[in-house]
């Protein structure tokens, strides 16, 4: 796999919207984004898709590729996979087959409940834990953008990846199987569908991670099959049919410590957000939790799917949705023969460090490099403005280093030189050429 | 571009700073993660640190580390102010601790700092003087 497709992301820039701010260098937690040329740019070797330049951009200037309905209009037999957090976005809810039928009416022949294959993950997981002691701490996978910051800042706890699908993947398998059962159409005949909250599932569909290929056909946004769905729920409510195959666990993976409660063990940690993510796995690698702990759920977003930023609702507000819908239902649904026999379950493939912050090829070239960057961050200003369009003074310093950026677009200095007549430009320079 | 032999950094610890505890041992870590060292031997250098920054949180009044990075080791020298250990063999062994009830609760002062520190190292020098203070030099091969 060459680079291009390696660091494939859905997220993108409308240049027309951007308007150069920094907002967006501010708020990325891998420092993926610089201004340049005035217009926000993604360094793709560090992005790993968490959406949270959407969720913060002013103008509306960050989006995410998504597929649209006519994605599957080549298939023959349509079925939509709806994840647990799609749930939480309706209000006056009792019935999940309420949203099901909805989605039979606006264009699929079927539906398939990512939260009844979220079920299944559930008891593989606890199957898994039951006959694998060790590593002692399995961190779950199922959030995409968890695994890519994990590839490329955490390389000493990939071996704590919990093997498994995401739910998607194995919902995805059983439908295709299902639809072909009902239809006697080939499989490349069915069209599988996720409605999606958040892009990063649209990257892990095209570049799975511990897997050659997705079993999905086309990534569609909540925000595009909301709209449609509201018409056709009101429709849908006076006589829904019973696709309902989740229950409690199922639906509790929609948000945060869902996905750890249907683990059934009392010793596993849940955090959600991204800074809060990155601060576990931080402890994690360093060994400070002075705890017994087992499972380590994490969500890239806030509250977990339900704060993916293609969502319409206030993750707070749909979690709590969750809650009133899981009241009505079973703890889990019986998996009935047809669609448990045989999903692929487990991971392919290893997933492999990507140094992608590396400052040299050898020891040495980065240690000569550290000591020029320390050197150079003494002369910067070192208050992180923004005005050079990298995040920090750090980071615009790596950047230099890396060929990738030049420290003379420090404004600070700049400013400082015209304002004061201070010329910190020749020490730059001196460091610089060292 | 000239050669460097080595790359120096300096970090204070405080007493009883439980808040910034560890962050002395992370920032070394995270530049060691963007230098071509092993995760393994960046693992060794965190924990190792780690646990040195909490003993001078805990039983010294402070003190500074200095780390110096090389093309094929590191060196974390860790130098408190005081109070000093009177039995150097007695605080090596797994298990010993003089740490107050009160850190106990916070779930440090199991008695594996000292332990820890000599395990995930490749050399481990140790010399302490009671009212004086302790110097912890510890080195990793990469």
């Amino acid at each position: 796999m060459d680079d291009k497709q390696k660091f494939f992301h859905s997220v993108y820039l409308d240049k027309d919207k951007c308007r150069g701010c920094i907002t967006c260098i501010k708020t990325c937690p891998t420092q993926a984004i610089r201004v340049r040329n005035g217009k926000a740019h993604i360094i793709k070797e560090f992005c790993i898709d968490c959406g949270e330049c959407i969720r913060h951009c002013p103008h509306y200037a960050k989006q995410a590729n998504f597929d649209q309905m006519d994605a599957l209009d080549a298939f023959k037999y349509k079925v939509a996979l709806p994840p647990p957090s799609l749930y939480g976005q309706f209000n006056h809810l009792d019935d999940v087959n309420i949203i099901l039928t909805a989605l039979t009416m606006i264009g699929f022949d079927d539906v398939f409940e990512v939260g009844a294959a979220a079920e299944l993950v559930s008891d593989a997981t606890r199957k898994y834990l039951a006959e694998h002691p060790d590593p002692k701490i399995l961190i779950s996978t199922a959030c995409p953008t968890v695994t890519r910051l994990i590839r490329i800042r955490f390389p000493e706890l990939l071996d704590n990846l919990l093997p498994l699908q995401p739910p998607v993947e194995v919902a995805a398998q059983i439908a295709r199987k299902r639809a072909v059962e009902k239809t006697g159409l080939k499989p490349e005949e069915i069209g599988i569908a996720f409605i999606s909250p958040c892009p990063s599932k649209v990257t892990a569909q095209r570049d799975p991670l511990g897997m050659k290929e997705s079993n999905i056909d086309a990534v569609l946004a909540v925000k595009d099959v909301y709209p449609m769905m509201l018409s056709a729920m009101k429709k849908a409510q006076k006589d829904p049919l019973d696709y309902c195959l989740s229950g409690k666990i199922g639906v509790g993976w929609g948000h945060t410590g869902g996905e750890a409660a249907g683990v059934l063990l009392d010793n596993y940690i849940a955090a959600d957000g991204i800074e809060n993510v990155v601060r576990v796995l931080e402890d994690l690698e360093d060994e400070k939790f002075q705890m017994d702990i087992r499972f380590v759920e994490l969500n890239s977003c806030p509250g977990g799917c339900v704060g993916g930023v293609l969502n319409v609702e206030n993750p707070f507000a749909a979690s709590s949705k969750l809650k009133h819908l899981k009241k009505y239902l079973p703890v889990a649904l019986s998996h009935p023969e047809d669609y448990t026999q045989n999903p692929e379950m487990e991971l392919t493939e290893k997933i492999a460090y990507e140094p992608v912050y590396m400052l040299g090829n050898s020891m040495l070239e980065s240690i000569n490099n550290m000591v020029r960057m320390e050197k150079l961050l003494r002369v910067l200003p070192g208050i992180d403005c923004g005005g050079c369009g990298a995040p920090t003074c750090k980071a615009l310093v790596e950047d230099h280093i890396r060929g990738k950026g030049d420290i003379h677009s420090c404004t600070e200095l700049l400013r400082r030189y015209y304002l004061y007549g201070e010329d910190a430009f020749e020490a730059l320079e001196e460091e610089n050429n060292l | 571009m000239s050669t460097s032999d080595s790359l120096h950094f300096q970090y204070t610890v405080s007493k009883d700073d439980f808040t910034h505890a560890g962050s002395a041992s992370s920032d070394v870590k995270n530049k060691l993660k963007k230098m071509n060292v092993s995760a393994a031997a960046v693992r060794k250098v965190s924990i190792a640190m780690y646990e040195g920054e909490i003993n001078m949180i805990i039983h010294a009044y402070g003190g500074t580390i200095d780390v110096d990075i090389y093309e094929d080791r590191i060196v974390m020298c860790l130098k408190d102010t005081g109070p000093g250990i009177a039995n150097i063999e007695e605080a090596m062994q797994e298990g010993f601790s003089t740490a107050p009830a009160d850190v106990i609760n916070l779930g440090f002062g199991a008695g594996m700092g000292l332990p820890n520190m000599r395990n995930n190292t490749d050399e481990f020098q140790i010399e302490s003087e009671v009212g004086v203070g302790t110097t912890v030099t510890m080195t990793v091969y990469f």
